[in-house]
């Protein structure tokens, strides 16, 4: 669940960005001459260079490895205990079983009988989990694994048409039999 | 000092009049569609009535009015500058303004006639399969009216084309490979030149797959049997989209290389490394960084995934490390002539970075499983384009306005500027904050726990409006003075 995290980083970048500008706004009314300042500035530029792409490798390095995809989520000795199959219509979801384990691998095998729609998992505090595009002639394979029991939404996240809003289902997660 | 309203000898008064004419259809249509924008999230916060089917129509139109209008204002900003270099056709300028009318007026019909609510990215089958919501023949005039302004620009990029391998005798010595790879004499094309070779190439690709799915798909609204395959339809119009809107952005900067060394007396050297480099690689991944926007395909190769957060993360390279901070450069202790343009211009230079940074956030794959087309998604857009895109447009029509029309300002302008800089930031942070708690984007209707954000949302879209007004209006009451001779 990355939302926090998203909108943290966010605030950070825009506001230090925000305060770099500011600064210089604040000091742009004094002139002097230009070349002291760029190579200043240029110096400055090669480290900033350097912390922007340690960032950018060790950002792909941390997040990479943990691809939602089947290939690298579907690891070895973790073959999914439920495949649920789903299908978005103009407008409405076909799902089946709505009853699912919490703590075990579920694939859900999505697909679209019209036009595009997206499957969007939600909990009970309104994040999304999990998602995936529901696509007419494919089938796209989610997997994912439920931590905790309750009752779970779903809803369509790529527009397709007039009742796209309500286009809501719902299934339970419960707590596995031991 | 240099006097930043000298105007340029190198344009002939007939010139001048279609950029004119270009800011000008710009100024106007960007008032209707924020007012269009405003509505939606007056209807999202419960605060107007508006159906859901009216919602979707009115979504479609400010998608795609937004994005045209961006395109325009680039293309006026381009042209106005590269003509100064390269020996640009007036007739094909104004043939594209005329295309991008008669599109404008068929997509207005689509919609409002032909009740066309397919939003502007068009998904296939979507457009052919609208379950009684519009008629086949709204859906075939909004394709026929997207291709005429893709043509539009389209035959705009060919005719630059033309102009800078006339002057420059390539595309590589207009973005300055020859400095970029040898040894660097100081003589690279200007910026405007390398800025427009770049965006020439990346936007006749996008353009030609656009109006390849775009034909393919009014074939088959007429011939279904004639099938498309969804997923090769959403990669081609995706290109398309993607190029297209970062187009709008690599034409609008070449107004910052160009006026604000003007204001401030200090010159911006495109014959650098850094900078050629940076145009350069910009070229490369703008073309290839789109699969970003096909992250939860889950069928799509998983190469393709890692390119597009890969590619992401590099394209905030130029911007942060060249771009914006090249305007930072030229600002510290220049003593810059402020004044709205100039004001408008710098406040681009933070929009464009700091837009960057949620962009990049969503191109994350882990954290896009959880914000793809969330609220989050037109926080990020919004947010380089009300700050990037459109503060170039604006900044550039009020240097015009200054330059040509003899306009004034007043403390009505310096207060409209910070208005409008703050309440854009309350905006898009209300779209941003939106999708943290995630909002579905394109909803007519939210849940109650999201209504508080868009109620926060309208107001600063009111305050964002109110101030555009002032600018735009400032712009308009000068057009009179600026077209003459």
């Amino acid at each position: 669940m990355y939302q926090a995290i998203a909108w943290q980083i966010s605030v950070i970048g825009v506001l230090a960005i925000a305060l770099v500008f500011l600064f210089v706004f604040l000091r742009s009314g004094e002139a002097v001459e230009y070349a002291p300042v760029q190579r200043r500035f240029y110096r400055i530029r090669t480290v900033w260079f350097i912390v922007l792409l340690v960032l950018g490798v060790w950002l792909s390095a941390e997040t990479l490895p943990h691809l939602p995809y089947a290939a690298t989520h579907g690891r070895a000795g973790a073959e999914p205990a439920v495949t649920v199959d789903v299908t978005g219509h103009q407008w409405y979801w076909e799902m089946d079983p709505r009853e699912l384990p919490a703590g075990r691998r579920v694939a859900f095998r999505v697909t679209a009988a019209d036009v595009n729609h997206g499957f969007a998992i939600y909990n009970e505090d309104s994040q999304v989990v999990a998602q995936t595009q529901a696509m007419p002639g494919y089938v796209n394979e989610l997997r994912h694994t439920f931590r905790e029991p309750g009752t779970y939404t779903v809803m369509c996240l790529e527009y397709c048409g007039l009742a796209h809003h309500r286009m809501i289902t719902t299934f339970q997660v419960v707590e596995a039999e031991a | 000092m240099a006097n930043p309203y000298e105007p340029d000898n190198r344009i002939a008064t007939a010139e001048r009049r279609v950029v004119l004419a270009y800011m000008g259809i710009v100024a106007v249509v960007l008032l209707l569609m924020m007012v269009f924008g405003l509505l939606m999230r007056l209807a999202q916060g419960e605060l107007v009535g508006l159906s859901d089917m009216w919602f979707y129509r009115v979504l479609t139109l400010h998608g795609v009015g937004m994005v045209g209008i961006a395109g325009l204002s680039g293309a006026g900003i381009m042209w106005y500058f590269l003509r100064q270099y390269v020996d640009l056709s007036l007739a094909v300028a104004w043939l594209n303004l005329g295309l991008f009318l008669a599109g404008v007026a068929l997509i207005l019909a689509s919609v409002l006639y032909g009740g066309f609510a397919g939003a502007w990215t068009f998904l296939f089958p979507l457009p052919g399969e609208p379950m009684g919501m519009w008629q086949r023949s709204g859906a075939a005039a909004f394709l026929v009216g997207l291709l005429l302004v893709g043509v539009g620009f389209l035959l705009l990029h060919l005719d630059a084309a033309r102009a800078i391998f006339a002057r420059y005798g390539g595309l590589g010595r207009a973005l300055g490979w020859p400095q970029l790879f040898g040894h660097n004499d100081g003589n690279a094309p200007a910026a405007a030149v390398v800025a427009s070779t770049m965006v020439l190439i990346v936007n006749t690709l996008g353009l030609v797959s656009g109006a390849a799915i775009v034909i393919m798909m009014l074939i088959n609204l007429y011939a279904p049997a004639l099938a498309i395959d969804a997923l090769l339809a959403k990669n081609m119009i995706y290109f398309f989209g993607h190029v297209f809107i970062n187009a709008t952005i690599y034409m609008s900067i070449i107004a910052v290389y160009h006026l604000l060394p003007r204001y401030t007396g200090r010159s911006w050297k495109s014959s650098t490394k850094a900078f050629l480099a940076a145009w350069t690689a910009s070229t490369v991944m703008v073309v290839i960084v789109y699969p970003h926007h096909l992250l939860m395909d889950f069928v799509q190769p998983q190469w393709l995934h890692i390119t597009g957060q890969v590619i992401s993360y590099a394209s905030g390279l130029p911007v942060l490390a060249v771009t914006a901070y090249g305007v930072v450069t030229i600002l510290y202790r220049s003593g810059i002539r402020w004044d709205m343009a100039s004001g408008l211009l710098a406040l681009s230079g933070f929009g464009w970075a700091a837009g960057t940074i949620p962009a990049i956030v969503d191109a994350t794959i882990v954290v896009n499983e959880n914000m793809h087309n969330t609220l989050w998604v037109p926080g990020h857009f919004h947010f380089y384009l009300l700050l990037g895109v459109v503060a170039m447009g604006l900044g550039f029509m009020l240097w015009l306005a200054r330059t040509y029309g003899r306009a004034g300002e007043s403390w009505v302008d310096r207060v409209a500027f910070w208005i409008y800089a703050l309440a854009g930031l309350g905006f898009v942070a209300a779209f941003l904050y939106g999708g943290r708690v995630g909002t579905p984007r394109r909803y007519a209707e939210h849940l109650p726990e999201w209504v508080p954000y868009d109620r926060i949302g309208s107001l600063f879209a009111v305050l964002v409006i109110l101030t555009t007004a002032v600018f735009v209006i400032r712009f308009l009451a000068s057009l009179r003075t600026a077209s003459a001779p």
